[in-house]
């Protein structure tokens, strides 16, 4: 496997972008990687971007966000219906074949305007399910439920989740710029201008949507929405961004102080029929870890902390279960979890329990997560993506600081 | 690692239609799935991961279909990605999948691209608002019919290039079992006929709307030299993207275009496009990109495309530069596949197995795609010998 890295990336998220449009928002997230590396469009080997028209309203309207990268001359480009982290992970395999050196990988969305959790009924069978307009919260309710009467987890679980995310997010200041490129790279004032004048955004002092110190009594405390949850164990819906730059072997070194390597990276899909699967479950993910995690056993078995996308807290629980499971023979290491909780951390940003972008939250916790390690939180992290209702398809990535 | 060998081991594909009433989505990518699967003498289980193309989901109204189709495509524990880069999505869903074998992750890898547009109304998905500018143009004929009419007076063709193109490949679908349209008692002059729609695409000129999907299986090396049946090795790919909208741009032939085929030809080593590719298979939804892209991919100089359609060296029959045997998109035209197909009839030509409208000899194909304002290109070289 050839080594590649991630050297840099830019986050934006916000309650609802009311006077942007993706487009608007994503040029100088696009911009601010590009001075981070120093590179102007053409230098990237390749970029691959992950997004939905459909969200957005308009077919093809992925085809726009190519004016924020700046496609003139022509690139070699792709585009994956997908979350982001699978935009990531169309760049890695390009990266393995040797024949570029550094990728641009963005994700966006804009939920606002619409209802998200009615739009993701569409993600149903079209024919037998989506007409019963079974919304997406509703849905990871009856899996929650599942849960709580077979006994994988009770009510305080679940409010432990909420209010450890409430308390990381707050505790967690994070910035638009990364640290990991070095000073010099930043651009002086008596520097010639890039060939695009988009302005880099001010460094954001917290991109959590919401944040708080809570205690598991309160959140317990909370009135119902839809029953199990209160509204701290669904994730808020935002509008937002990420970019990020992948760089292989020296080239990776070169672009940046800390790269964090990519160690091992995967991702499996369950069947959707949600009569038909057990819902306190998530195999895929499991699976995906352990395939992730056969590339780099020392690495899995040393985490300092871990980002899943979990937009339901109960979620979080399955999660960690199918990664405990996951390794067969070769656990995550225990003591790391179990008997040193204060150095293992579960979604030391918050986690999208924070602030929840669709099509960009999986690849925002792959940034997030190579932020803290180039900034020393740790050295090593496990990286989670979802999609598709309760948990259905998985992406699971390892990183480690150089 | 590298690069390693890939090839397209088997191909499947289901019969265009209008409407394909008698199956779901679901029973649509599964028929082209199986016969792919069967081509390929494999079972789902062979199957290491699966890549999935089509359109824009906003025509169908199912947001990102692989999700409720993983099962119908035997993904269950397995990898699926959804690719999506307008009309070219079917060209480039093949190349994601050939990067995967080629990169060592897979050893086979399913391809497949659809479109159900019964189930959907792709006239008014297409009718989209441009930039700066009144909402003026109706579908992508609309869309289109500006940059058709600047080629012809730039060039100065005559009249009836588009009929002849539109005419001939009308006339190899007839070869086709899976095709469409097959319009056994067409004529050149009804074609000449039919109402104008978007001067100067006439009726007879312009794409169906297809029900359809195709598959394709791709093998690693090791599947490949196992294979009973003959493959086509994947010689060059190659994808290119630019702006839709800037000051400047040559809208005829898109320098994203030229730049695509010079990279192909650079990696299969190729000098003499036209001496050295047996046959094409390339996106024609509207009869003049017919000559246009033959300029643009260097197979004429700019300005004499239409040279080539008028002498008929485009035709199955007689002509020296075959172009769209299967009847291309103009006669089937499933969005999300049509890119598949352009790369798998180029795929079934090298092996030999193109049937009735097999090209003798053909041991290099070109293979298609373009999407979006013609901004997207995937295009693929596939051979009889490995590279």
């Amino acid at each position: 496997m050839r080594p590649v890295a991630v050297v840099a990336s830019s986050i934006v998220q916000h309650p609802a972008m009311e006077d942007d449009t993706e487009v608007e928002f994503m040029v100088p997230l696009i911009s601010d990687v590009k001075q981070q590396v120093g590179f102007d469009s053409q230098d990237f080997g390749f970029v691959c971007s992950g997004s939905s028209d459909f969200l957005s309203g308009q077919a093809f309207s992925f085809v726009h966000t190519l004016d924020a990268v700046g496609a003139v001359p022509p690139i070699s480009e792709s585009h994956v219906e997908m979350d982001g982290a699978w935009a990531l992970y169309e760049a890695w395999v390009k990266l393995q074949l040797g024949e570029v050196d550094t990728a641009l990988v963005y994700s966006y969305g804009k939920a606002s305007p619409g209802s998200l959790k009615d739009v993701l009924a569409t993600q149903l069978d079209p024919y037998y399910v989506t007409p019963l307009w079974p919304d997406a919260v509703s849905l990871a309710a009856l899996g929650a439920r599942a849960g709580l009467d077979s006994g994988a987890f009770t009510r305080r679980d679940m409010a432990e989740v909420a209010a450890r995310s409430m308390a990381n997010a707050q505790a967690h200041t994070r910035q638009a710029s990364t640290p990991q490129a070095p000073s010099a790279q930043a651009p002086s004032p008596q520097a010639p201008s890039p060939k695009n004048t988009s302005q880099v955004p001010s460094p954001a002092s917290n991109l959590a949507v919401r944040s708080g110190n809570l205690t598991v009594d309160e959140v317990l405390a909370a009135p119902e929405t839809v029953p199990p949850f209160s509204e701290w164990d669904c994730a808020p819906d935002a509008d937002g961004g990420v970019a990020v730059v992948l760089a292989a072997e020296e080239k990776a070194k070169q672009l940046c102080d800390r790269p964090v390597w990519i160690r091992g990276i995967d991702h499996r899909i369950d069947a959707q029929n949600i009569g038909a699967r057990d819902l306190t479950r998530a195999p895929s993910a499991g699976l995906a870890a352990a395939t992730a995690i056969a590339a780099c056993l020392d690495t899995a078995e040393n985490l300092d902390f871990v980002e899943l996308y979990a937009p339901y807290s109960y979620q979080e629980i399955i999660l960690l279960k199918e990664f405990g499971m996951a390794t067969a023979g070769h656990q995550i290491n225990p003591v790391s979890y179990q008997t040193n909780p204060a150095h293992f951390q579960v979604n030391p940003t918050g986690g999208v329990l924070s602030g929840h972008t669709m099509m960009a939250s999986g690849l925002m916790r792959i940034a997030e997560a190579s932020r803290l390690i180039a900034a020393g939180h740790g050295d090593r992290a496990l990286a989670h993506a979802t999609s598709g209702p309760l948990l259905q398809q998985n992406l699971v990535c390892l990183l480690e600081g150089e | 690692m590298g690069k390693q060998p890939c090839a397209v081991v088997g191909v499947g594909q289901t019969k265009y239609a209008s409407t394909r009433g008698d199956v779901s989505m679901a029973g649509l990518v599964r028929e082209a799935a199986y016969r792919a699967l069967e081509d390929a003498e494999m079972t789902w289980a062979d199957i290491d991961a699966v890549v999935l193309g089509k359109a824009p989901d906003f025509f169908e109204g199912v947001m990102m279909p692989e999700l409720f189709l993983a099962d119908a495509l035997g993904c269950s524990g397995k990898p699926i990605l959804r690719v999506h880069t307008a009309g070219s999505v079917g060209g480039s869903t093949a190349l994601v999948a050939s990067t995967l074998v080629q990169a060592g992750i897979h050893e086979r890898v399913l391809v497949l691209g659809f479109e159900k547009q019964s189930e959907s109304n792709a006239m008014w998905a297409l009718s989209l608002p441009q930039p700066f500018s009144v909402s003026i143009n109706a579908g992508a004929g609309g869309y289109f019919s500006p940059i058709m009419r600047q080629y012809i007076e730039i060039s100065g063709a005559p009249e009836l290039i588009g009929c002849l193109v539109a005419f001939k490949d009308r006339q190899h679908a007839l070869k086709n079992p899976y095709a469409h349209l097959r319009q056994w008692d067409l004529t050149f002059e009804q074609v000449v006929d039919s109402p104008m729609l978007w001067q100067p695409i006439r009726y007879s000129e312009t794409c169906p709307s297809s029900d359809g999907a195709c598959a394709m299986v791709l093998g690693g090396e090791r599947t490949a030299l196992a294979a009973s049946k003959p493959v086509a090795w994947v010689q060059a790919t190659a994808m290119r993207s630019e702006s839709n909208n800037f000051p400047g741009r040559n809208e005829v032939s898109p320098l994203a275009s030229q730049e695509c085929a010079k990279d192909l030809y650079r990696q299969a080593g190729i000098t003499n496009p036209r001496a050295e590719i047996d046959m094409l298979e390339i996106y024609v939804p509207f009869s003049w990109y017919e000559p246009m892209w033959l300029e643009s991919l260097g197979f004429a100089e700019l300005g004499e495309g239409w040279k080539l359609v008028e002498e008929g060296a485009t035709q199955l029959d007689g002509g020296d530069l075959p172009v769209n045997c299967s009847g291309g998109v103009l006669s089937s035209n499933p969005i999300g596949a049509s890119g598949t197909i352009r790369f798998a009839e180029a795929a079934l030509q090298v092996r030999g197995m193109a049937e009735e409208r097999q090209v003798d000899g053909a041991r290099r194909a070109l293979g298609h795609a373009y999407g979006g304002g013609a901004q997207y290109f995937a295009m693929w070289i596939v051979g009889s010998e490995k590279p």
